[in-house]
């Protein structure tokens, strides 16, 4: 960290130093209004009635809160023709999420433990074809999924969305346990061989142990992207297998009935909530994965 | 036998996951790119006829509104949201008591989905409610901010939405590279008494270009690829105002029935992030094996 406040003609910089200090923290302020008020805004207009909010502001509090649009967003909100409300598609973006976070963890490890420990020749290729697959644009690769789904009878099911997830899951997976177990000095494989542990023994007993926290990041960033996905879950999703963000996005465009914002901001905070309260329990990991994703090293 | 088999069981370990990569990305795209040279309609064809997809998409009006969408919106989403991060990053380096508060408040923008985004946004620009509306009753009987249902104005309400949900991420990013300066030298300079704003133009921001270069990567990664944002906020529209080349090839692959033009359009996508990430990824590697 760098201070600056600290210069040594004390006597000149009061005043000028106080007024700095002034604009500082009013400007860090100002931003700070702006980034909360989107999430204000929903969470007092999901509070208000659907007259109070044609007749009040904006960012007015709510003058009688209610609770009612949250569980008709919940349990009767209408997605096209049901009208069951979000739950049943909550439910489907946690049978998705869970268990494509899992095996992409799994495989990432396994993987960056491979690439990173047990090099051989072809390996820096491998990773590297792999690590350019993080990197493409989905759409490239929508409509052959489309088919190939069909064909292996996963067309429009969750563990088809698991199985798309869990593909452009592993380069990311792979890419951060690489990172992660290069740290590892390999004279630890070494010594471990001669001891005459195999390949998964040194994994199990010697290289897990040692993961937690790149587990974390890795499960974080994984479960973040597959949550808050869309592409792949309007495109390979149907009537009742949406997850969540494909509901919500029905939910909020349809264009019959009486449109009810209080409904819409419930539900969006309801999609929202499960990785808003990842980021809030564990920011310091959130934070390493999004730089890890991109700064690599 | 066990010890063929100790010696070739990390490339066995390895080998699902590569062959699926294969498979699904560069098996993929190969497909994409073979459909796109054919008259493929609502089913594919595999009969290549030469580049008449490409002809047609550079020939639609849409795509063209699709294509300059895609800069406008790149251009300021990237350069708007660089400036700001960078700028709040300088702004929370200064030994501020409130910092891990302020930043867990710029950057939770980025754990919501961009449909979550894109609907509360809707809600604050929508002009009969939102803003416009909010500021009228305050007395300002004139105001108008209707950008989201203006054709001509639309897209900038979509920076709008995308610079409040990335950049705080831009503003970790140069955070943690405010960081990593050497504060020798940076102590050096104010003993040697340079004012502030200098040691932050000629010594700070100069030595932090890798992580501009990053930031830059990620963020036209992202605008690229935006498809969530644009069909939650505006649906593409007014009209077709707000296409970008992802919802085009979207309407083209799902609800046109056009897969020629869908396969045509991702191509021209992926040239163009691979003209971005390819040097990038390149230098990054390379830069590793050295």
């Amino acid at each position: 960290m760098t201070d600056f406040t600290q210069s040594y003609d004390a006597p000149r910089r009061n005043y000028s130093q106080l007024v700095l200090r002034w604009l500082l923290f009013s400007l860090l302020g100002l931003f700070a209004l702006f980034y909360l008020m989107p999430l204000f805004v929903m969470v007092t207009t999901s509070l208000k009635s659907l007259e109070e909010i044609r007749t009040g502001s904006l960012v007015a509090l709510p003058r009688e809160v209610t609770f009612d649009a949250w569980r008709t967003a919940w349990s009767e909100t209408c997605t096209g023709v049901k009208c069951e409300g979000l739950k049943p598609y909550f439910w489907n973006s946690v049978l998705m999420t869970v268990p494509a976070v899992f095996i992409a963890t799994l495989l990432g490890a396994v993987n960056g433990y491979v690439i990173a420990q047990w090099r051989f020749k072809g390996a820096n290729l491998i990773f590297s074809l792999m690590l350019f697959g993080c990197f493409i644009p989905f759409q490239v690769v929508l409509l052959p999924m489309a088919r190939s789904l069909g064909i292996l009878g996963l067309a429009g099911s969750i563990p088809g969305l698991i199985f798309v997830h869990v593909i452009y899951g592993i380069g990311f997976t792979t890419l951060f346990f690489r990172n992660y177990y290069v740290t590892i000095p390999s004279e630890l494989t070494k010594a471990a061989k001669v001891d005459g542990a195999g390949f998964f023994r040194i994994f199990w007993s010697i290289f897990l142990p040692l993961s937690l926290p790149i587990v974390v990041v890795t499960v974080i960033w994984q479960f973040t992207n597959i949550w808050n996905d869309f592409l792949f879950g309007v495109s390979f999703s149907q009537a009742g297998t949406q997850p969540v963000t494909v509901a919500l996005n029905n939910i909020v465009n349809s264009t019959t009935g009486v449109k009810e914002y209080n409904v819409d901001m419930a539900a969006a905070i309801i999609a929202a909530l499960p990785t808003l309260l990842v980021y809030v329990v564990a920011g310091k990991y959130f934070i390493r994965g999004l730089t890890a994703g991109s700064v690599k090293g | 036998m066990t010890e063929w088999l100790e010696r070739h069981v990390p490339k066995m370990v390895l080998a699902p996951s590569f062959v699926a990569v294969l498979i699904f990305v560069y098996g993929f795209i190969i497909w994409t790119g073979w459909v796109s040279l054919t008259r493929s309609k609502l089913m594919p064809k595999y009969e290549i006829k030469g580049f008449i997809q490409y002809d047609r998409l550079f020939a639609s009006p849409r795509w063209d509104t699709a294509m300059d969408n895609l800069f406008i919106f790149g251009g300021l989403f990237i350069g708007i949201s660089l400036i700001l991060g960078l700028f709040l990053a300088i702004l929370l380096d200064q030994k501020i008591r409130a910092e891990g508060a302020l930043r867990t408040i710029y950057l939770y923008p980025m754990a919501l989905s961009m449909i979550v985004t894109g609907t509360a946004w809707k809600w604050i620009m929508n002009p009969g409610l939102g803003i416009e509306a909010t500021v009228r009753s305050w007395g300002f009987e004139s105001f108008t901010f209707n950008w989201i249902t203006d054709p001509n104005m639309a897209i900038y309400a979509v920076v709008i939405a995308a610079v409040w949900q990335a950049s705080g991420f831009v503003m970790a990013l140069f955070l943690a590279g405010l960081r990593s300066v050497d504060e020798e030298i940076i102590k050096a300079a104010q003993v040697d008494g340079i004012p502030t704003w200098r040691i932050y133009s000629a010594i700070i921001i100069p030595s932090m270009a890798p992580i501009f270069l990053s930031a830059f990567i990620v963020l036209a990664h992202l605008a690229i690829k935006s498809f969530d944002l644009v069909i939650a906020l505006t649906g593409g529209g007014p009209g077709y105002a707000t296409d970008l080349p992802a919802t085009y090839m979207y309407a083209m692959a799902f609800s046109r029935g056009d897969i020629g033009q869908a396969a045509s359009s991702a191509m021209v996508m992926m040239g163009v992030v691979f003209t971005i990430v390819v040097p990038y990824l390149y230098s990054e590697l390379r830069a590793k094996h050295d």
